[in-house]
C-alpha cells in the first residue's frame, strides 16, 4: 500500500517538475527581452528543477541517493540566482538595456528601447 | 514515469538550445547556455533513477558545478577579455 503512495506522490511531484521545466523553457524563447527571460529561466531553475529532485528523494525514500539529491539541490539553491545575478550585472553594465514600454501619452510602444517621438 | 520526465527535460533542452541560437545578445546565449547545464543536472540525474545506477547522481552533483563555473569564467572572459590566467611580459597576471 504505501508503496503505491510514494509512487502517486512522486510521480505527482515529477510531472509538476517536468511541466514547470517545459514552460519554463517555452517562456524562455517566447519572452520579448533579454531581462523577462531571466525570468522565465529562473522558473527552471528553482521550483522545476527542486520539484524533480523532490519526485527523485520521494522515490529513493531514506538512503545515501537522497542525501546525495539533497547535496544537489542545496548546491542548485545557491548557485543559481548567484549566476543569474552575475548574468544580469554583465548584461546591465555591457549596457543592454530593458526594453521599457512607452509612457501612456508617447503613443503606441515602440520596440527600440529608447522609445521614438510618436 | 521517468521516460515522461526525461522527454520533457529534452523538449526544454531543444528550447533552449534553439534560445541559444536566436539569442540577439551575448548575454541571451550565456543564460541559455546556463539554463541548458542545469537541465543536464536534471537528466541525469532521472536518467540514473531510470537506470536504476544511483552513481549517476554524483556525475550529475559534478555537472552543477562545472556548468556553475562555466558560465561565470564566460561572464569573466567577456567583461575583462582575459581570464587572468597568463603572466605578461612585466610578470603581472593578465
Amino acid at each position: 500500500m504505501s508503496a503505491l503512495i510514494t509512487d502517486a506522490v512522486s510521480w505527482a511531484l515529477l510531472a509538476a517538475g517536468s511541466l514547470l521545466v517545459v514552460v519554463g523553457a517555452l517562456g524562455l524563447i517566447r519572452m520579448p527581452d533579454f531581462y523577462t527571460r531571466m525570468h522565465a529561466a529562473g522558473i527552471t531553475d528553482t521550483l522545476g528543477a527542486d520539484l524533480i529532485l523532490l519526485g527523485l528523494m520521494v522515490q529513493a525514500g531514506f538512503s545515501l541517493v537522497t542525501v546525495k539529491l539533497l547535496l544537489i539541490a542545496a548546491f542548485l539553491f545557491f548557485t543559481s540566482p548567484t549566476s543569474t545575478h552575475a548574468i544580469a550585472n554583465a548584461a546591465l553594465t555591457a549596457g543592454l538595456k530593458p526594453r521599457v514600454a512607452e509612457s501612456p501619452g508617447a503613443g503606441k510602444g515602440s520596440a527600440a528601447p529608447e522609445g521614438g517621438e510618436p | 514515469m521517468f521516460t515522461a520526465t526525461m522527454a520533457a527535460l529534452l523538449a526544454a533542452m531543444i528550447l533552449a538550445l534553439g534560445r541559444l541560437y536566436l539569442g540577439p545578445t551575448l548575454y541571451d546565449r550565456v543564460l541559455s547556455a546556463n539554463s541548458f547545464g542545469t537541465k543536464t543536472v536534471l537528466l541525469i540525474g532521472v536518467m540514473g533513477f531510470l537506470t536504476g545506477r544511483p552513481d549517476f547522481l554524483d556525475i550529475s552533483l559534478l555537472y552543477a558545478l562545472i556548468n556553475f563555473i562555466g558560465t561565470i569564467a564566460v561572464l569573466k572572459f567577456f567583461r575583462y577579455r582575459t581570464l587572468g590566467d597568463r603572466v605578461g611580459p612585466s610578470g603581472d597576471r593578465q
